[in-house]
């Protein structure tokens, strides 16, 4: 049944089934690429770059590419880790992140992946934008301030007709990710709870409680991400 | 209202992949899409409100408020600026009593910015309610608004004789000019339409169509250069119930405008060009993608259509050949340059964002709808009927080895002739310049902005795939110019604005960049910025499209053929920014508040 194929990454051997995506291809060989918009199960859209590889001298979003046999993969070199890097504090400077006062410190990816890659002031200047908080919804809270417009909520979560409660307005640097002010209002107690799960940072939060696990035990105040991948 | 909404939906039979057709419809019966056509439409359609908003909240033209009676849509290109923009726009901001992105208070006149309208060689031009007006000067602005505020009707707005070319025609009534300066193979008159279709392919296999194609060594004049052949080949092979040919006229890249003149005075010859790619890759049904800006030509384009119908070259059975049938449908955009990029394309023809696709795959064997498409510039495809006609031998004549047959320039800016030229691949700047009449040329644009900016040292270059790459676009800058401000910088918002905004790296980079150069252009710029500048650029190359890599083009390449313009402007002997500097903090907040610092120096 299964189709295996050679490919190498950083010219280590690995074995995949034919047409996995990469970043999974790479983890089941025990190796990390960093993503933050990518699910498990979803259909990728390589939206956050963080994931890049070389192939051929080009640049590939692992998220979004098959593996096809033979591939010689580049992942861990200088200039690509410094490019996700370049990525993670791009996103930090873009947004509003006060990671002390936000509910999901600890939970964050951007923020886990901001320690794993030891960012410590980014390289360009801090935008400060002035953000909406959309707090019209009886049960979410989405804070413009933290969204990396990974889509994720777009993708997962829905209603029984298929309808997205979250959708994209505006495009470029106005980019706005918003909840339907309709949908918004009988969005009920699970779905809601599934959407701040689903979104990697702080942008959709759940109303009226919070901070259950207490800041120092959370998922990556154990240890960093991606830590789960090896052999 | 709600009715006019309901007819439109049927009109499109409740497809949603119809939902851009269904929103210019509405705009243009209502002048704005509101809040209860929101609602109707995605009752009608069964989706969310909010998910209608994200479509047309990515385009340009659409607009949840009252655009006004008149909508006045200014071109912002650097040539519109350097034909006297900002005295155009003062008079009709004077006159109209409102600034741009305003409407007037009684609804009448709604002034607008808008990206390049492919009118770089009649600047400044304007489109007001689908016209286009050209060659603006204050006086006439004055006299426009006038009969605006006096409820003229749009036609009688135009005081001019009409272009040159077919412009005059009953369906086109246009001040727009051809301006054709020279002709090759595509824009001769030597061609009767139909031979191809008619004479040709009857004697000719699909794939002896694509064999031509791939011996002519043709490659796609849209600008990424892919060979036609190969495309089409791919296509034809692909599996799929139906395949697909898409023409991509959104030509949306600041200072192109040659394919509107292919499309105004040869449309023929790419409907063609399209039938026969149909008949080459298996394919019965083709759109013509057009940007909204050449919404003026919808009734030509459809009359051309219409009488190619007639003479039997599009429908069933086309020149008799038994289960050749094939025809054609227009399709507009509504303001978004990334609408170009072919998946982005496709994403808006079934009716949604035009954000570009992941690939693989590709559109040769997902595109439209899921099937097998080609994207052809409509240069392609107009190309494509004279190398079948004559042959792929014949073709490769003309050009470069690497770059065969003719190219049609659109060239802008400051020269004596601006307008379209058809030369064969291999010309070099240098003549291109004296062919035009353009002298003490500062700079030239090749490819606009995505391209590059060269300076007299490299006018030895050529025109071709393995030089100077272009998709046509040439804006000539005279000594006079000042490159960085009045160039770079708007090139650099041009990006910002177009930006889809799915990347990190695209919706961020261009801005982070920007504010850099405006830093540098504000005399605060220090040598490290430079640095920086090159640094940072190479982020974009992880994005998605050709958009984002090529977005910091603009800043790189200025960088790279005149630095000493950027050093001029750095701070001397400051290698980085200091840290914090109290006093002039605190004299800062001083004179904000009137008053007088006072330092105590130990
Ligand atoms: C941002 C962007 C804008 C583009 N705009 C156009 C355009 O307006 N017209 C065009 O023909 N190709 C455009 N292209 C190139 C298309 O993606 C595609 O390569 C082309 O239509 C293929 O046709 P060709 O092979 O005949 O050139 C654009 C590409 C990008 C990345
Ligand atoms: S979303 Fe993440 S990075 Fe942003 S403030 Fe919250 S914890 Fe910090
Ligand atoms: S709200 Fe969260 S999940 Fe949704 S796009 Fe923004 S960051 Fe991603
Ligand atoms: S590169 Fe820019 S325009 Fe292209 S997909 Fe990414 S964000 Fe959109
Ligand atoms: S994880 Fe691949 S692009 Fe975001």
């Amino acid at each position: 049944m299964s189709n295996l194929i050679k490919f190498k990454i950083d010219g280590k051997e690995c074995m995949a089934e034919a047409g996995k995506f990469i970043v999974d291809a790479a983890a089941d060989n025990g190796i990390y690429i960093p993503t933050l918009c990518n699910m498990k199960g979803v259909k990728p859209k390589g939206a956050c770059r963080i994931c890049s590889v070389r192939i051929n001298g080009r640049l590939m979003t692992s998220c979004t590419t098959p593996v096809a046999d033979g591939m010689e993969i580049e992942s861990n070199s200088t200039d690509i880790q410094d490019l996700r890097k370049s990525i993670i504090e791009l996103l930090f400077v873009s947004g509003n992140h006060f990671c002390p006062a936000c509910e999901k410190s600890g939970n964050c990816e951007l923020q886990a992946l901001a320690y794993r890659y030891q960012m410590m002031v980014p390289r360009y200047p801090y935008e400060f934008p002035m953000k909406p908080v959309d707090a019209s919804s009886p049960r979410i809270i989405k804070d413009q301030n933290r969204c990396i417009f990974c889509k994720r909520c777009i993708k997962t979560i829905k209603d029984e007709t298929g309808r997205s409660y979250f959708v994209f307005r505006n495009r470029g640097h106005k980019l706005e990710v918003v909840l339907d002010e309709e949908m918004g209002k009988t969005i009920n107690s699970a779905t809601a709870h599934l959407a701040m799960e689903n979104c990697p940072v702080g942008s959709i939060l759940v109303k009226e409680k919070g901070f259950d696990t207490p800041i120092g035990k959370r998922k990556y105040d154990k240890e960093p991400i991606g830590s789960d991948i090896k052999l | 209202m709600e009715n006019t909404v309901k007819q439109i939906v049927e009109k499109y039979n409740t497809n949603r992949n119809r939902l851009m057709d269904m929103l210019i419809d509405i705009q243009e019966s209502e002048g704005y899409i509101s809040r209860d056509a929101i609602a109707t439409l995605s009752q009608l359609l069964e989706m969310s409100q909010a998910d209608v908003e994200q479509t047309l909240s990515f385009y340009h033209f659409f607009s949840t408020k009252p655009r006004g009676k008149y909508a006045v849509y200014l071109n912002n290109s650097p040539v519109a600026y350097m034909f006297g923009r900002e005295a155009i726009k003062e008079a009709f901001e004077k006159s109209a009593g409102v600034r741009f992105g305003e409407v007037t208070s009684d609804g009448k006149i709604g002034l607008f910015d808008t990206a390049c309208i492919g009118m770089n060689d009649q600047e400044p031009a304007a489109i007001i309610n689908n016209m286009v007006f050209t060659r603006l000067t204050p006086y006439r602005v004055r006299e426009l608004v006038k009969m605006m505020k006096e409820d003229k009707p749009i036609e009688e707005l135009r005081k001019e004789s009409f272009g040159d070319g077919k412009n005059y025609l009953p369906s086109l009534r246009s001040m727009v000019s051809s301006n054709i300066r020279r002709k090759g193979m595509i824009l001769s008159d030597d061609y009767h339409f139909g031979t191809v279709l008619r004479e040709k392919l009857p004697t000719l296999s699909p794939e002896g169509v694509i064999g031509e194609i791939k011996h002519s060594a043709i490659r796609g004049r849209g600008g990424a250069g892919f060979p036609t052949g190969l495309k089409w080949e791919f296509c034809r092979r692909a599996k799929g119930d139906k395949h697909y040919v898409v023409c991509n006229a959104d030509e949306g890249e600041p200072g192109t405008f040659k394919d509107r003149v292919i499309l105004t005075e040869k449309p023929e010859l790419v409907f063609e060009g399209m039938a026969l790619a149909g008949y080459a890759i298996g394919g019965e049904e083709g759109i013509l993608y057009i940007r909204y800006e050449y919404r003026y030509m919808k009734d030509y384009l459809e009359e051309v259509l219409h009488k190619m119908r007639k003479e039997g070259l599009l429908g069933t059975n086309i020149s008799g050949i038994e289960g050749f049938n094939f025809d054609i449908r227009i399709q507009f955009g509504a303001g978004a340059y990334v609408c170009g990029e072919e998946s982005a394309l496709l994403e808006s023809l079934e009716g949604k964002r035009g954000e570009p696709r992941d690939k693989p795959p590709f559109p040769v064997e997902r595109g439209y709808l899921g099937y097998p498409t080609i994207i052809n510039n409509v240069e392609t495809f107009a190309t494509a009927v004279r190398i079948v006609q004559n042959g792929g031998e014949w073709f490769t004549q003309f050009g470069t080895d690497d770059s065969t047959g003719t190219k049609i320039l659109s060239i802008s800016g400051d020269c004596m002739f601006p307008g379209v030229y058809e030369v064969n691949w291999g010309f070099n700047v240098e003549d291109m310049l004296d062919m035009v009449g353009a002298y003490d040329v500062q700079a030239v644009q090749v490819g606009g902005p995505s391209g590059t900016l060269i300076g007299p040292d490299e006018f030895h270059r050529t025109l071709g795939y393995s030089d100077l790459s272009t998709g046509g676009s040439m804006i000539i800058f005279g000594k006079q110019r000042n490159l960085l401000r009045d160039v770079v910088v708007n090139f650099m918002e041009f990006f910002i604005d177009e930006s889809c905004g799915s990347c990190s790296t695209c919706r961020n980079m261009t801005q982070v960049m920007n504010n850099k150069l405006k830093k540098i252009l504000a005399g605060k710029g220090v040598a490290n910025d430079l640095k920086d500048l090159k640094e940072w650029g190479r982020v974009l190359n992880a994005s998605r499209c050709g958009l984002g890599q090529t977005a910091a083009n603009p800043i790189i390449s200025s960088l790279k053929n005149f630095r000493p313009l950027y050093e001029a402007l750095l701070q001397k002997d400051k290698d980085f920014d200091e840290g914090f500097d109290l006093e002039k903090s605190v004299q800062a907040s001083c004179s904000y508040v009137g008053r007088v610092p006072v330092f105590n120096h130990h």
